[in-house]
């Protein structure tokens, strides 16, 4: 995991999903529970991914990507978290956790890397304020390709920096500290699920009819665990 | 549509379809997506009097690169319907009044939509999929199916009813789609999420009906407290700091 050829297909899953968060498609593959699955498939454990994936998503819901407000890249972030776990989840000591907390940490470091590129484009952009204005299609498109190649480049670094760095800290940790999986995951599962609810308080609190349709669901949704 | 309007070519309009996709690609903070838009709508441009190398071509070319901002997939509209107003021999500082004009309402009404309604309900579908023991190919194919049904929806829509519509483009806005789609689609997300969030804390957990008690019931007190808290504190850093406490914990236990 921490070779530079081991790590280049995880590197270059990051760079094109991280093109998906904002440049090129926006279909929504960057979100971790797409990404941290294919992450985990890639590492060769997809379920695996999956678990990453569903717990990520959960906190994803709280920052939706507003304009230009500032909030985490969960593309790349993802495919660190999913292929983490799918890694080292065997140890099965606080594999999933520490998987977590790596992807939740890249996430951050993700997003400000997303600022820096944004400044980039705008120092690019004034350089060609001449030909732009001049209507040159050139330019335009010249603009276009640049900002897309280097957020390709931004996402598959971040991918392959978080890798480098959070692989080896995983083992090293997870051989220091024995932590139960099943107390991992409930820890994880409570933090995740409350974040998600309160996300969603916060974007239907206001729109008639809706907060009686989600105690209704979490009737309905109790009473399919409890059947289960 | 005037007379002198040209019916846009398929292979304008696919052009111009495909490149909407990456209306982002040089998104900054001066100009925001404006060369987006420019990017996006130059198929149509070329079929000006006197064509890419003409002067109507280069001037339109730099009045849409200029500072624009919307929502991603309802810039199809404004693409649509600069597209039509350049065609259209608009003058120049009515475009540019409609381009200011039409950022605002493009940028709220997309982010209800889609940001805070389509993208949480068809995660939270997945999710309630994956709580009910879905494959994990299942699941992705699931999330990515239904989200990008509408997403694409969208942008065609948007693009054929801008070019449609052109400066006009208010007709479009008060669509019943985009006037009601936003409160509809949260009542969806709420049903989803009331569904969904039990059984994606079960699919986490495990069914051990003891363990999963308690952490439904500390997630509800824990939902309570961040929604009480109106966004001063976000999840994501608590749960940072909750799991690195609970490591070190587990470690000198």
């Amino acid at each position: 995991m921490t070779g530079a050829l081991s790590l280049l297909p995880f590197a270059l899953l990051g760079a094109i999903l991280g093109l998906d968060v904002v440049s090129f498609p926006q279909a929504m593959l960057s979100r971790p529970i797409v990404a941290a699955t294919l992450g985990g498939a890639l590492a060769g454990h997809a379920e695996r991914g999956l678990l990453t994936g569903v717990v990520l998503e959960l906190f994803a819901l709280e920052t939706l990507p507003f304009g230009a407000s500032r909030y985490p890249e969960w593309g790349s972030a993802s495919v660190v978290g999913g292929t983490l776990f799918a890694a080292y989840g065997g140890a099965g000591r606080g594999a999933f956790a520490f998987a977590v907390l790596a992807a939740l940490l890249t996430a951050s470091a993700s997003g400000l890397s997303m600022v820096a590129h944004r400044r980039l484009i705008g120092r690019w952009a004034a350089h060609m304020r001449d030909e732009l204005a001049g209507g040159s299609a050139l330019a335009v498109n010249a603009l276009q390709l640049r900002g897309l190649a280097s957020d390709f480049v931004r996402g598959g670094a971040v991918t392959a920096a978080a890798l480098a760095v959070f692989g080896p800290l995983e083992r090293a940790a997870l051989d220091a500290v024995p932590v139960g999986a099943p107390s991992s995951r409930a820890v994880l599962a409570a933090l995740a699920v409350a974040s998600a609810g309160a996300a969603v308080w916060r974007v239907i609190a206001t729109t008639r009819g809706a907060p009686w349709l989600l105690v209704g669901g979490l009737l309905a949704g109790t009473g399919l665990v409890l059947a289960r | 549509m005037s007379p002198a309007t040209p019916r846009l070519p398929l292979r304008t309009r696919v052009a111009m379809f495909l490149r909407l996709l990456a209306v982002q690609g040089s998104w900054n903070y001066e100009t925001m997506i404006g060369n987006g838009i420019a990017f996006a709508v130059e198929p149509a441009l070329r079929l000006l009097p006197g064509g890419p190398r003409g002067d109507a071509y280069r001037a339109a070319l730099a009045r849409q690169a200029a500072y624009f901002n919307a929502h991603p997939y309802l810039a199809a509209v404004a693409v649509g319907a600069v597209a039509r107003a350049e065609l259209d021999g608009e003058p120049a500082a009515r475009i540019e009044r409609f381009r200011t004009a039409c950022c605002g309402p493009l940028g709220s009404v997309g982010d209800r939509l889609i940001w805070a309604g389509w993208l949480p309900t068809c995660s939270l579908i997945a999710m309630g999929a994956y709580g009910l023991g879905a494959s994990a190919p299942a699941v992705v194919l699931l999330f990515l199916g239904v989200y990008n049904a509408g997403h694409l929806a969208l942008r065609i829509w948007g693009l054929r009813a801008g070019y449609r519509d052109g400066l006009q483009v208010a007709r479009t806005l008060a669509a019943p789609l985009l006037r009601q789609g936003p409160a509809w689609v949260a009542r969806l997300a709420a049903l989803c999420a009331g569904i969904a969030l039990p059984l994606v804390a079960r699919g986490i957990v495990g069914p051990t009906p003891g363990r999963l008690s308690v952490v439904l019931g500390a997630a509800l007190v824990g939902a309570a407290a961040l929604a009480l808290l109106h966004g001063r504190v976000e999840g994501r850093r608590l749960a940072v700091i909750g799991l690195a406490v609970f490591l070190f914990f587990e470690a000198v236990r």
